[in-house]
């Protein structure tokens, strides 16, 4: 296992797209990191690019110590997992496996351990004489992270392996993946354009968008302080409420009144906008202590909780997380109040966080 | 070809057309649809069938007025007469037989060879201004090839390619060239390019992995695309009438054609030379017709 550092990297295709602007990452010796972003962010060009199927315009890729730039994708000892899994088609689950083995010219009896010990880590026993076609679609991917498994590569890139599994299987599989890299004490960089996923199974997670990183972290980082708006705006389902506020005699006030807890060190004369999370609000009654009036647009009954969306003073469509225990009609008028700490605050016009 | 895709595709249309018939009733709709389907079979295959008869009647039989629809003699002179000369040795006919085999087997396999590796670049490689070229690719089949008959005698006539078979055999693949490039594309497309990823990591080139996980998964696409080519040159009468003129070059269409006229027309070799052109392709377009389907119904489901 080795860390992968990316510096600099630029990648523009011949027909002009920029699909990667500047990207820096440095991933740990054996840390799980995901790249998370939406489509067209760069997230995937950069996994290319580490795996060697795309050529960078500029910038360096090493893996462990190894500049790996000029190297053709088979000599970077890398293993990767593709959305489609890329099973071969007309070889068996076994054949599949030994594949990889077979091209780097593995005694047989070496290609016969490994892939016995693959097919019993992911439990692949009774699937060993199969083909691709008889496989449904978890089986299939079980199999190919087998495949990479065989190879004891130093990295794992996975680019959105899970997107074509069913939301169950999509559960079990990552924490399989997650308890697979553990075991393994494997370096991998995990692709994923659903939050979730990278919420559950990143150590740390790069935020990108047009081509730039925009923020890493652990998941916590990334969700209580995202760095920018577009962070604020992509991370948490539903997202953070921004919310213009201005500050007032040392408090930070809202439109409509709301008040929320200043943070140290504001800047003063700019436009400030602040995220606020669902879960930092709280719908009460009507003329609650520090609340503000509102009405409620609309509720959505989620079973475990209720998001309520309100409107107040002008700012339409804050939305509230409450407990599935309090209850308000639509349209009903209520107050709306903040219980969380100091909120994120971002500049309007430079979209970073400022305080 | 036209014709062929024409066909083919007009199963799609029918069949969807059948709900509403359904409405009729299960004894209406059947007397209906029988009674369709037969005036459409009579008036399809009659001219089928009065050639296959012509080829086997004689002389005297073909120009028999009333015309005879059963009780005629059968022979099979004409067809001997498709392939020995009445001096004995090889019919003229029989010549332009093998020089169609020739001309349209090696233009399909030159329109192939050229067109599955560029559709495959045009399928997986960003190439500058590629919907700009693809475009003009098909545009060179938008205008009918009997525009630019004249224009290409006159350079084959410089360059020494008239009545001769290389000539109409560059013709035939350069007509042949952006339709394989086109149809093979789509099929190219739906291999998903992920196989040659991971055979690249596994250690390959990328066309080491082109030749031993893309190629074989497009083999049903190459033979109907294969077969399109192959009717187009065998078929394909304007070019050949104009760029040859020798017993030796000459191909079966025109050779057919130049059995019609002069004092007397053998019309019973006419028909029998029909039926043998005629045969090949269809024996081809049998073996080869769930592919066919496949091909020119490509694209219509997405997965």
């Amino acid at each position: 296992m080795a860390g992968i550092e990316v510096t600099a990297l630029h990648k523009r295709y011949p027909d002009g797209t920029v699909a990667v602007e500047h990207v820096n990452l440095s991933i740990g010796h054996g840390e799980l990191f995901v790249m998370l972003g939406p489509s067209g962010c760069g997230k995937t060009t950069t996994l290319r690019a580490i795996a060697g199927l795309e050529r960078q315009t500029t910038g360096d890729i090493r893996i462990g110590d190894t500049l790996v730039n000029d190297l053709p994708p088979a000599e970077r000892d890398i293993a990767m997992v593709f959305q489609f899994y890329a099973l071969y088609p007309h070889l068996k689950t076994r054949d599949n496996l030994a594949f990889p083995l077979r091209a780097e010219g593995l005694p047989k009896p070496e290609v016969h351990e490994r892939v016995t010990e693959a097919a019993r880590l992911m439990r692949l026993g009774p699937l060993l004489d199969r083909r691709p076609r008889q496989l449904s679609g978890g089986e299939q991917q079980r199999v190919a992270l087998a495949r990479a498994l065989v190879r004891r590569p130093r990295a794992f890139l996975m680019d959105e392996p899970l997107t074509n599994l069913d939301a169950e299987l999509r559960a079990d599989m990552r924490t399989e993946i997650k308890h697979l890299q553990g075991e393994l004490g494997a370096t991998m960089v995990y692709v994923t354009h659903d939050q979730v996923e990278a919420m559950s199974l990143g150590h740390r997670i790069a935020i990108l968008n047009k081509g730039r990183v925009e923020q890493i972290g652990t998941p916590l980082e990334v969700y209580d302080r995202p760095a920018s708006l577009f962070c604020a705006a992509f991370i948490g389902s539903p997202p953070m409420n921004l919310i213009e506020v201005e500050v007032a005699d040392g408090k930070l006030r809202g439109q409509g009144g709301l008040a929320l807890a200043p943070p140290p060190g504001l800047p003063r004369d700019r436009r400030l906008i602040a995220g606020v999370r669902p879960e930092a609000l709280e719908v009460t009654e009507a003329g609650a202590e520090r609340s503000v009036p509102a009405r409620v647009v609309s509720a959505e009954w989620l079973g475990d909780e209720i998001i309520y969306v309100v409107d107040h003073g002008g700012q339409r469509d804050v939305r509230v997380r409450m407990p599935p225990t309090v209850r308000f009609a639509a349209d009903a008028t209520v107050g709306l109040r903040h219980t969380g700490g100091t909120p994120a605050v971002y500049d309007v016009s430079t979209e970073e966080l400022v305080a | 070809m036209a014709v062929s895709v024409d066909e083919a595709v007009s199963t799609g249309p029918t069949r969807d057309h059948t709900p509403p018939a359904r409405r009729l009733g299960g004894r209406g709709r059947s007397v209906l649809e029988v009674a369709l389907l037969t005036v459409l079979a009579v008036v399809m295959l009659f001219p089928v069938l009065w050639m296959i008869e012509t080829s086997i009647k004689e002389n005297r039989d073909v120009y028999a007025i009333p015309a005879k629809f059963f009780d005629f003699k059968i022979t099979l002179e004409h067809y001997k007469d498709v392939f020995v000369d009445p001096d004995g040795g090889r019919s003229a006919l029989s010549v332009a037989f093998l020089n169609s085999v020739v001309v349209a087997g090696v233009s399909t396999v030159l329109a192939t060879v050229l067109g599955v590796p560029a559709a495959w670049a045009y399928s997986r490689f960003a190439v500058k201004a590629k919907k700009d070229q693809l475009f003009f690719i098909l545009s060179t089949r938008f205008m009918p090839p009997v525009v630019v008959v004249v224009p290409i005698f006159l350079m084959y006539r410089q360059v020494g390619l008239i009545d001769n078979k290389l000539g109409l055999i560059l013709i035939y693949t350069a007509f042949n060239v952006p339709f394989t490039i086109w149809m093979m594309k789509g099929f190219v497309d739906e291999v998903p390019a992920e196989y040659e990823d991971a055979a690249m990591l596994d250690g390959y080139t990328r066309l080491q992995a082109f030749r031993l996980f893309t190629l074989p998964l497009l083999v049903p696409g190459i033979a109907a695309t294969a077969v399109f080519a192959l009717i187009f040159s065998w078929n394909e009468f304007v070019f050949a009438t104009f760029l040859t003129s020798s017993d030796d070059v000459r191909t079966a269409p025109p050779a057919i054609a130049g059995l019609i006229g002069g004092t007397t027309t053998d019309w019973g070799l006419v028909a029998a030379a029909s039926v043998v052109f005629a045969l090949p392709v269809l024996v081809f377009a049998y073996l080869v017709r769930k592919h066919l389907i496949a091909g020119v119904t490509l694209g219509a489901v997405r997965r």
